[in-house]
Parts: structure tokens; sequence; C-alpha cells
């Protein structure tokens, strides 16, 4: 089986956001980029397809250089190779583009990704490539089991789970519960060395044009401060929920 | 030329979200001059979808669209969509309709935009504000294909009355195959989801043990709330997995969110943010939730809860 694993490189969770450039631009100073968590999962998972039933496991990632760590990183982590094809992210469906073509010249049956990237969240990626590249797609993924061409999968749904049936080529969202954290893997130093000689191939983009435009991004409004009440007068706790809050 | 929107029903019932997605097409249809279309999917009544501002339902009625399945659906979505000449689609938040919502685009060949919170800033370009970076930034994104699609975020719009007569019509569209077959459902019946409620009371690792979850389903009970819980707690078994809410768990975006003995790490607020009034109850009065809350008691849970509890059946009691 041939898997590519997608990696989104994005700000860890616990990155201050701001932006430059006239509030057009991420402001990346100071900013720890990671591999989005959901694709962690993903390529823990992958990982463990290798060892069990044997496969080759890729990786790709679609921007500039300044994600080669990220990507080395999953190397390190025991992907084969790395694939980065160079141009910048500009928006989900430029992205699926780009990836539809990796697919494709690499020729994989299974494209592990992530349910949504915690950068712009918009969780569309993974369905566009699989209807691009005519692929059966699974979102919320929380286990995936392969047996030669056929698949199981279990999804997440709004108040509960559903199983399902599906076959190769198959696209996943990927999300915790494909593996545990517990099980997720950090690269040790025998990892990291190895990393170093694996090869991370530079591809040139395919023609794709981009269906949205970020025009400027925008930061909340500051919150106004808490409003404590005392535990003893929860009355007022009810009333302020009823009348200021109106929200029972 | 009629904005399309997709109005989702359970068992022959609109969830409240096709609500809120009706008069977000609405506000769309009146920026561009134009009407609104609703793509119904085995629902029973269709009328009540007029009150928001619905000038039109396309009617589906077919068995073999019991089961949700997002390949069929965006197909017949598509078909509905190609009919009217639609050129701008609006779709919820839930987990059905995101799965759906790309397949439609490549199908249509449309932008789309997630998580979007206002009606449009501009209807040309078409420029739509969501949210970005776990809610703590918004963008501003312009979508610039013919045909466009928007994802719209929970709560963030409401409902607004806009009285038309929703006149119906009977739509057959061809449903095709798919490569994915849903074997089984597990879901919890009689209880409110995360995903549907307005309200959601949460308990943290300072609750101490499972067996003292009795006290935030009696609060949840009386509120008409689902319950939820932060990552350490469904990571040592005392609620299960569905329950946790964060940014590796379930995003909430309820109208209040009550949060029970839980600090308010940086991983769990990127999942609640989108809520709109957030309670906290904790014993510490430096927990980093309280930055993030509307409203706190810093008080034991365990004697803050029943009170609470007390006093919200007394309300209720008086105000229904
Ligand atoms: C990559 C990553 C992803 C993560 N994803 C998530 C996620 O999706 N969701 C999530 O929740 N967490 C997530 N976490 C974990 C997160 O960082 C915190 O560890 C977690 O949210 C803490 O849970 P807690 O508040 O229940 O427990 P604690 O941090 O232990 O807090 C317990 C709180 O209860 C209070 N308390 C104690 N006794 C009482 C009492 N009697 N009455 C009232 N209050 C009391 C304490 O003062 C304390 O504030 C993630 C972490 C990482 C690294
Ligand atoms: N630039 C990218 N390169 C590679 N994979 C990506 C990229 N952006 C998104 N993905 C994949 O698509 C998933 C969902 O991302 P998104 O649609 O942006 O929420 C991520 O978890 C990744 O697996």
């Amino acid at each position: 089986m041939k898997i590519l694993v997608c990696i989104s490189h994005v700000p860890d969770t616990t990155s201050k956001i701001n932006f430059t450039d006239g509030d057009s631009k991420l402001d990346t100073n100071g900013v720890q980029f990671v591999i989005n968590p959901n694709d962690e999962f993903g390529l823990t998972r992958a990982m463990w397809f290798k060892e069990k039933q044997g496969a080759s496991v890729d990786v790709v990632n679609v921007g500039g250089p300044e994600t080669e760590p990220t990507l080395r990183k999953a190397l390190a982590i025991g992907a084969d190779t790395a694939i980065r094809v160079n141009t910048p992210a500009t928006d989900g469906f430029a992205v699926a583009k780009q990836l539809a073509n990796v697919v494709k010249e690499g020729g994989y049956d299974l494209v592990i990704a992530g349910r949504e990237s915690i950068d712009y969240n918009g969780g569309m990626v993974p369905g566009m490539l699989a209807e691009l590249i005519g692929a059966n797609f699974v979102t919320n993924c929380i286990s995936l089991e392969v047996e030669g061409t056929n698949a199981k999968a279990t999804r997440e749904i709004d108040g509960g789970k559903e199983s399902v049936s599906t076959s190769l080529p198959l696209v996943i969202g990927g999300q915790k519960g494909l593996v545990e954290e517990s099980d997720l893997r950090i690269p040790n130093m025998r990892g990291i060395m190895q990393a170093r000689k694996k090869p991370l191939n530079v591809v040139e983009p395919v023609e794709a044009t981009k269906e949205t435009t970020t025009v400027k991004f925008e930061k909340p409004e500051p919150k106004g401060s808490v409003k404590m009440v005392s535990p003893d007068n929860l009355d007022e706790l009810v009333n302020l929920l009823h009348n200021e809050a109106k929200v029972i | 030329m009629s904005v399309l929107v997709y109005t989702e029903s359970e068992e022959g019932k609109f969830k409240k979200v096709a609500f809120e997605v009706a008069s977000y097409a609405k506000a769309v249809a009146d920026q561009m001059g134009t009407t609104v279309t609703a793509i119904t999917i085995n629902a029973d009544e269709v009328s009540e979808l007029g009150t928001y501002g619905v000038d039109k339902v396309l009617k589906v009625n077919d068995s073999k669209l019991d089961t949700f399945n997002a390949k069929v659906y965006a197909d017949v979505i598509q078909q509905a969509a190609e009919k009217e000449e639609t050129k701008v689609v609006v779709v919820s938040s839930s987990a059905d309709s995101k799965y759906l919502a790309p397949l439609l685009a490549v199908g249509l060949d449309a932008g789309y935009a997630s998580n979007v919170v206002e009606a449009p800033t501009s209807a040309s370009p078409f420029t739509v504000k969501r949210t970005a970076f776990t809610n703590k930034a918004f963008v501003f994104s312009t979508i610039e294909t013919d045909v466009k699609i928007v994802g719209v975020s929970k709560n963030a719009f409401g409902l607004k009355e806009n009285s038309a007569s929703a006149a119906s019509e009977e739509f057959s569209p061809s449903i095709p195959e798919s490569g994915v077959q849903v074997e089984s459902v597990d879901k919890a019946t009689n209880t409110v989801t995360i995903a549907d409620a307005e309200i959601v009371v949460s308990g943290g690792r300072g609750l101490k043990g499972p067996e003292n979850w009795g006290m935030i389903e009696d609060l949840a009970e009386v509120l008409g709330a689902a319950t939820a819980c932060s990552k350490p707690v469904s990571d040592l078994g005392w609620r299960p997995h569905g329950e946790h809410v964060g940014q590796t768990g379930k995003p909430v975006a309820a109208n209040l969110y009550i949060a029970i003995g839980i600090s308010g790490a940086i991983q769990h607020l990127a999942g609640i943010n989108a809520s709109k009034v957030k309670v906290v109850i904790n014993t510490d009065p430096e927990a980093p939730f309280f930055k993030a809350a509307d409203y706190g008691v810093v008080g034991d849970a365990f004697e803050v809860v029943p009170k609470l509890t007390e006093k919200i059946k007394e309300f209720k009691a008086q105000n229904s």
C-alpha cells in the first residue's frame, strides 16, 4: 500500500497571533510552527500500517521553504520521503489541486489528511482533494482499517459515531482516535539523524487558480473584564444570565 | 439565480441550524436582489421555512436518502443548484454540512468559505468574514468564482424572522451510488448533542471523579443543555470521548458555556471560544479561565453547582 500523509504547517495553539503589512499577513515573528495536530495522529496511524501490514509512507506539504523543518520532523518520526510543492498555500482549493497532482503522479492508494488545520480551520482540503481525484472520502475519522482494497472506518458524527465501509483509493480527514495522544511519536536522536539523509523532494507546482482571496485579518475586540458573582449570591448570576446576557 | 440554502432535518424535523442558515440566505438574497430557495431532504413539514424568509422549497423525499451520505447529498444539492441556476449556496457548520460542502464545491466549481460569522460585508466582490486561528482572529476573504458556497458558523448570525410564503415543489433528483456505505450508527437518543445545544455544561478535573457527574447532569437538565468535559476527563475515562471539547475535541459554539472545575488551558479555550457567553466556576481565583469568562464564581463546585441548579429551577418555575 502506498500512503501519502498531508502535513499542514501551522502555528502552535499557544502562539500569540499578530498580523503585519496592514493586517494582511500573519506575523510569523516568534511563532512556533508545528505539524497540524490532526495530521500528527494520521502520521502515527500511517506508521502503524507500515509496521504491521507493510506500506510506504510519504508526507507532503504545499508551501514555501519555511515549512521544511516541519517536513523533516515528519521524516524523523518515520516517513520515508517528503515532498514539498513549492508554492505558497493560498487557499484550500489551490492546495487541493496541488495535492491531487502529487497523488496522481505518485499513484497513492490511501491519503491521510486531517479533519481541519488549526490555522485557517477550513476543513476543505481533504474533501476537495478526494473529489478532484475521484477517491472515496471519510472525514472526522477516528479509526481506520484496510484489508486489500477494502477499508473500514469509524467517524465521529454530531452526537455519536458511525461505522462505514469503503474501498481504496481513499482520502480520510483524520483526528484524535485514529491513534491516541499517548501513541504519538516524538522524534528520537536516531530518527533525527536518519531524517537528514532521507529525500525531501521539492517539486514545482502545477497551474492552479485560487478561488478565494484573503483581504485582511482582524483581531477580536478585547474582551471586557469578567463580572464576578459571590457564591452566596447565585440569584444575581441567574438574573445576569437572564436580563443582561439573555441566554436563559 | 436565487440563493439556495440547504436546510437540514433529522427524522423529518428541521434542526435549529436550518432556520439560522435560512435567515442568513435571506440576508444574502436581499443584498443581491433575489429570492431564497431551500432544499430539504426527507423533511415532513416545510412551510415553517417561510417564517425565516424562504420563498420556495425544493422538497426531496426518497427513502434512499434516509441515512446521511456526504457524496450522495452533495450530488443532490448540486442538482438543485444547477436547476435553480444558483450563484450562492448556503450551508451550516454541522458535521454533515462540513463533510459535504468541499465535495459540492468541486462539483459546482464553486469557491467555498467555511465558519462565516456575518452576512457578506459586500456582495461584489463577494466578501465574507470568517474565524481563523482557532478563534483568535477573523479573516475577510473574497470568493472569486461565479458560484459561491458559504458555510455559516453556528449561533453567529442568529434567527431572523421574515415572513415569506415558502411555496413548496417536489424535486426528484437522480440518486447516485456512493463508494462509502454506512454500516451502523451509534447515537445517543434523547440527549442534547453538543453540536445542537444552545447551552453546554462542561466539567473538568476539578470534579475529582466520574461519580460526581450527577450534579453536572442535573444542572444540564434544568437548562436543557448538553454535557461536555475537558480532555483529561475523557482521557481518564470519567466521561465518554465524544464529550471532550477543545482543540483536539469537539468545537463548541453555544450561546452559553458553563465551565466547572476547568482551569482554562489555551487548548481548551481554542475549542470553546466561539461560544457567546462563558460562565466559570472554580475554587482558584487565579485560574486562567476567568480571563476568558463573562461571569465568574470563585467557589467550590460541590457547593455552588447544586445551589445554582436550585436557583435556576426556581427561576424556570416563575417564568414559565
Ligand atoms: C496538543 C494538546 C492538545 C490539547 N487539547 C485539549 C482539548 O482539546 N481540550 C482540553 O480540554 N484540553 C486539551 N489539552 C489539555 C490542556 O492543556 C489542559 O491540560 C486541560 O484542558 C486541563 O483540564 P482541566 O481544566 O479539566 O484540568 P486541570 O488543569 O487540572 O484544572 C482543574 C481545575 O479545577 C479547579 N478545581 C479543583 N477543585 C475544584 C472544586 N472543588 N470546585 C471548582 N473547581 C475546582 C482547579 O482550580 C483547576 O483550575 C491539550 C493539550 C495539548 C498539549
Ligand atoms: N498546505 C498544505 N499542505 C499539505 N496538506 C495540507 C495543506 N493544507 C491543508 N492540508 C491538509 O488538509 C487538512 C485540512 O486542512 P484545512 O482544509 O486547511 O482545514 C490538514 O489537516 C492537512 O492534512
